[in-house]
């Protein structure tokens, strides 16, 4: 049984690995940022502290070795080697498996088994080589860590550090301790400045600063004690357990109050505390008040009561203070569909006050009006993510990909802030994937062919994401082999796709790659070439109201441009008519309205093409392609749309306005129907379909194709 | 289904189709709506009457009586929609069925249930879950999953697009 925290921790957990995949992606570049490492360490660290906290015992248990190791090379005793890098990323993806399918064994798989060895061998090694006088002792923590996955229990310690005042002489910097001390654990400090003399006797070559620190760690005594191990004699440290998580180590288990740290620090006796606590005044001002201590040591208990509240009352693992909070996408998207209904419910009032010619309804209307837009622009946004998070996942596939091709791949990204609602990020994962996959193993050459053209060893690959009005363009470039236009006519003519005399433009040829079935690599690899892929992106694309459009040029390299709306749940539409049929146009594809009347229709002698301004646009009479009987007035409407670069008209009886429009999907049931890709609900609760002008172009033109062909 | 996977007394609720009289399980009924306006969905067979809005919802309303090879349904005032929830490829789906008039709820036996006649109807079999009796008038209780399947509405589409390119 999976609980909600167990919940929470899987969810963590993903987070974490990513971040520690980019880490390590970054650390495998700059091996000696010991920032990175530092992220490597701590990321890997929570996982198994709160791994072991939620029954993840194999987890806590895995990521301990490394975390082991880690450790080793955040002292130095380590190096960072790619070895090393490689060697984590699998133990990532193994850990990513282990806590998405947690097995009822408490044994490691076999793999684990194999990955420990090898993270012990380097352990082994770096520490051989380096001191070796550690080595047993990270053996035997090793050891320690097989036999039993429980972790030392966390404790807290009050650390009273004095330094002697001539600490500087020594060329000890005591805030360096002090910060070294907030690398074991959650720290408070507090400075006590009593002893600072008046400004005119300071010397400032002379320490008069003494603190109070309040630690919880799991690494133990000995660890705090290391940090001071450099200590000069004079200077006094004082370090007391003051609660721990094993409660075998501790008696008292609540919070203590005030009076009694107090006491227990010798700052007063228990009489006076007793004496003083039958006032009825705040125990700390009292005490003051009385001289019994000084304002500051109060401040100084004050600051640990705290800490120890806080580590009772959070579980114990670090966390940054949460400036954003964790709400389950099933709620998000309840709150769209409310939305939603309420901008149904808004067009209905609105329709309701216009008719009723009531001013003050009117107004009233007009203000739910902008209400329900600023509601749903904000709960939309609420939706959308930076697709900078995606982008990460990319390197790795980048790295994975080049390492199995053979080729020398160089990643750069743009516009990860980017942002794109959550659904179609989710769902554009795997047309990048593929897209990209084709670009490192159709585009990029392998080196030494990319030296004997000119070209630098390593390939570019470039992905940019940036706002275009409604839509998010992604551009995935590569400096590759591009693509041989020739060899696709070829193909195509091969496969039945084109006549052997079809004249095509370049875009049409490029997007014969698209078809089903169709691949041009010679070879099939493990990657790509059996054929399917780019009409499945096709599809994913299509089917989230976007549109994909590549060019390239034969020897430069291939820029694929995916374009897609910004969100799925609520668009701009037009709204027309067609025999008392309503439809919607997506108002992103809409150019212009023009009339349409019969004189027109006689003028262009059969042939349906519109003169707009001198160009001749070709429209569709939607009328007949939707089989809509009745008959049509004398003057219609052509809606003039752009859709993929291309004009098209699409005759309607009448258009009637702007219509925010939320989309609602017309079910399995229809999901073969050609030409209508969801539906709305109108103010008057009367359900208009919304078009798929893409769609309904393309099958234009295959019946205009058809139609010249016989 | 057939009979013998019926047990113990179950509610139905009849519904007329010109003269004869069907029956569903209640369990699959979610309402009952007065046939008001339907949008029609463009390039689909004409037995899919199109859309309608359930309370925000977008849902398709079938003609029953296209389904069953009769002449399509006319508008009275018995007119009705019934709303069925069905199993649809694995997935609950809302639909609605409409109808010439809906009778009444009552209740069968199992053991007054017959298995489907081989013979002497015009439905397929496969959608007769077994024939009941109520004063001397027998009822045809469909299995309403079946009715609705995908094989059958795929079918149907398939014809129903043949058609269309035929009189194209």
């Amino acid at each position: 049984m999976i609980d909600n925290h167990a919940q929470t921790f899987i969810e963590e957990a993903f987070e974490l690995l990513s971040d520690l995949e980019a880490a390590l992606l970054e650390l495998e570049e700059n091996p000696s940022d010991t920032e990175l490492i530092g992220r490597v360490f701590r990321a890997l660290h929570t996982i198994k502290g709160s791994g072991a906290m939620f029954g993840f015992d194999n987890v806590a248990q895995f990521t301990h070795t490394i975390e082991t190791v880690f450790d080793d090379v955040r002292e130095g005793k380590l190096p960072v080697t790619e070895e090393l890098v490689s060697l984590t990323l699998k133990a990532r993806d193994l850990i990513r498996l282990m806590i998405e399918a947690p097995s009822d064994e408490a044994s490691l798989p076999q793999d684990t088994q194999t990955l420990i060895d090898s993270f012990r061998r380097i352990a082994d090694g770096g520490n051989l080589q380096q001191t070796p006088t550690q080595n047993p002792n990270t053996d035997s923590q090793a050891q320690e860590a097989s036999s039993s996955p429980q972790q030392r229990p966390e404790c807290t310690y009050r650390i009273r550090f004095s330094p002697s005042a001539d600490i500087f002489l020594t060329g000890t910097n005591p805030l360096l301790l002090i910060r070294e001390l907030q690398f074991l654990g959650e720290c408070n400090v507090f400075a006590d400045l009593d002893h600072i003399p008046a400004l005119d006797e300071i010397d400032p070559e002379r320490c008069f600063v003494s603190w109070d620190i309040i630690l919880t760690t799991d690494r133990g005594l000995d660890a705090i004690k290391d940090v001071f191990i450099f200590l000069d004699e004079s200077s006094t440290i004082d370090i007391t357990m003051i609660d721990s998580e094993d409660s075998s180590l501790m008696v008292k288990e609540e919070t203590k109050k005030i009076g009694e740290i107090l006491v227990e620090r010798h700052d007063i006796k228990s009489e006076e505390l007793v004496r003083t606590l039958s006032e009825k005044k705040k125990i700390g001002e009292i005490l003051v008040d009385k001289g019994l201590v000084s304002q500051a040591k109060v401040e100084a208990a004050l600051i640990e009561q705290e800490h120890l509240k806080k580590v009772k009352k959070t579980p114990r693992r670090e966390e940054e203070a949460a400036s954003s909070i964790r709400v389950p996408a099933e709620k998000l998207d309840t709150l769209v569909n409310l939305v939603g209904e309420l901008v149904t419910v808004q067009a209905r009032l609105t329709q309701m006050a216009s008719m009723l010619d009531n001013p003050e309804m009117v107004s009233i209307a007009e203000e739910v009006e902008r209400l329900t837009g600023d509601l749903r622009d904000n709960t939309l946004n609420i939706r959308m993510l930076p697709i900078g998070t995606t982008f990460g996942r990319f390197k790795r596939l980048v790295r994975d990909l080049s390492q199995e091709l053979g080729r020398e791949v160089e990643m750069t990204t743009e516009g990860a802030e980017t942002e794109l609602d959550k659904t179609v990020i989710e769902r554009l994962n795997d047309p990048l994937v593929h897209l990209i996959r084709n670009s490192i193993d159709h585009g990029i050459e392998p080196p030494d062919v990319r030296e004997s053209v000119g070209k630098p060893r390593a390939g570019m690959l470039h992905i940019a994401a940036r706002h275009s009005g409604a839509y998010v363009l992604i551009e995935i470039t590569d400096d590759g082999a591009g693509i041989d236009k020739e060899v696709i006519r070829r193909k195509a003519i091969e496969k039945g796709l084109i006549g052997p005399d079809t004249e095509l433009q370049d875009k049409e040829i490029f997007s014969l790659i698209f078809a089903p079935g169709f691949s041009t690599s010679e070879k099939i690899t493990n990657v790509s070439g059996r054929g399917v892929g780019m009409d499945v992106v096709k599809r994913t694309i299509d089917n989230l109201r976007g549109s994909v459009e590549i060019s390239s040029e034969k020897g430069e390299g291939t820029t694929v441009t995916l374009k897609l709306p910004l969100t799925l749940a609520i668009i701009e539409g037009l709204l027309v008519e067609i025999d008392r049929q309503f439809f919607i146009l997506p108002l992103t594809i809409v150019q212009e309205c023009v009339e349409l009347s019969r004189a027109d229709v006689d003028k262009s002698h059969g042939r349906d093409i519109a003169n707009i301004r001198g160009e001749i646009v070709p429209y569709i009479r939607l009328r007949e392609s939707f089989a809509i009987e009745g008959k049509r007035p004398d003057i219609e409407q052509i809606v003039i749309t752009e859709v993929e670069r291309n004009r098209i008209g699409l005759v309607v009886d009448n258009v009637i306005g702007e219509h925010q429009t939320v989309i609602k999907s017309l079910g399995k049931v229809y999901r073969n129907i050609e030409g209508v890709s969801g539906a709305t609900i109108l103010g008057d609760g009367t359900v208009a379909l919304i078009m798929d002008v893409a769609k309904l172009t393309d099958s234009a033109y295959v019946t205009a194709g058809l139609a010249m062909a016989s | 289904m057939s009979v013998s996977s019926i047990n113990g007394t179950r509610q139905y609720l009849t519904f007329q189709l010109g003269e004869e009289i069907f029956a569903i399980d209640v369990a699959n009924v979610r309402e009952i709506l007065e046939f008001n306006s339907v949008t029609r969905v463009p390039k689909s067979p004409e037995y899919m009457r199109g859309v309608i809005n359930l309370r925000g919802s977008v849902v398709p309303v079938f003609d029953m009586r296209l389904k069953f090879g009769m002449d399509r349904t006319e508008r009275t005032i018995n007119t009705c929609i019934v709303v069925v929830e069905v199993s649809y490829e694995g997935e609950d789906i809302i639909i609605g069925a409409l109808v010439d008039s809906v009778q009444e709820v009552f209740e069968l036996e199992a053991d007054q249930i017959e298995p489907a006649p081989k013979i002497g109807t015009h439905l397929r079999t496969e959608f007769i879950r077994g024939m009941g009796k109520k004063d001397e008038t027998f009822i045809i209780i469909l299995d309403i999953d079946k009715v609705f399947s995908i094989e059958e509405i795929t079918s149907i589409q398939e014809m129903g697009e043949e058609k269309a390119a035929a009189t194209a």
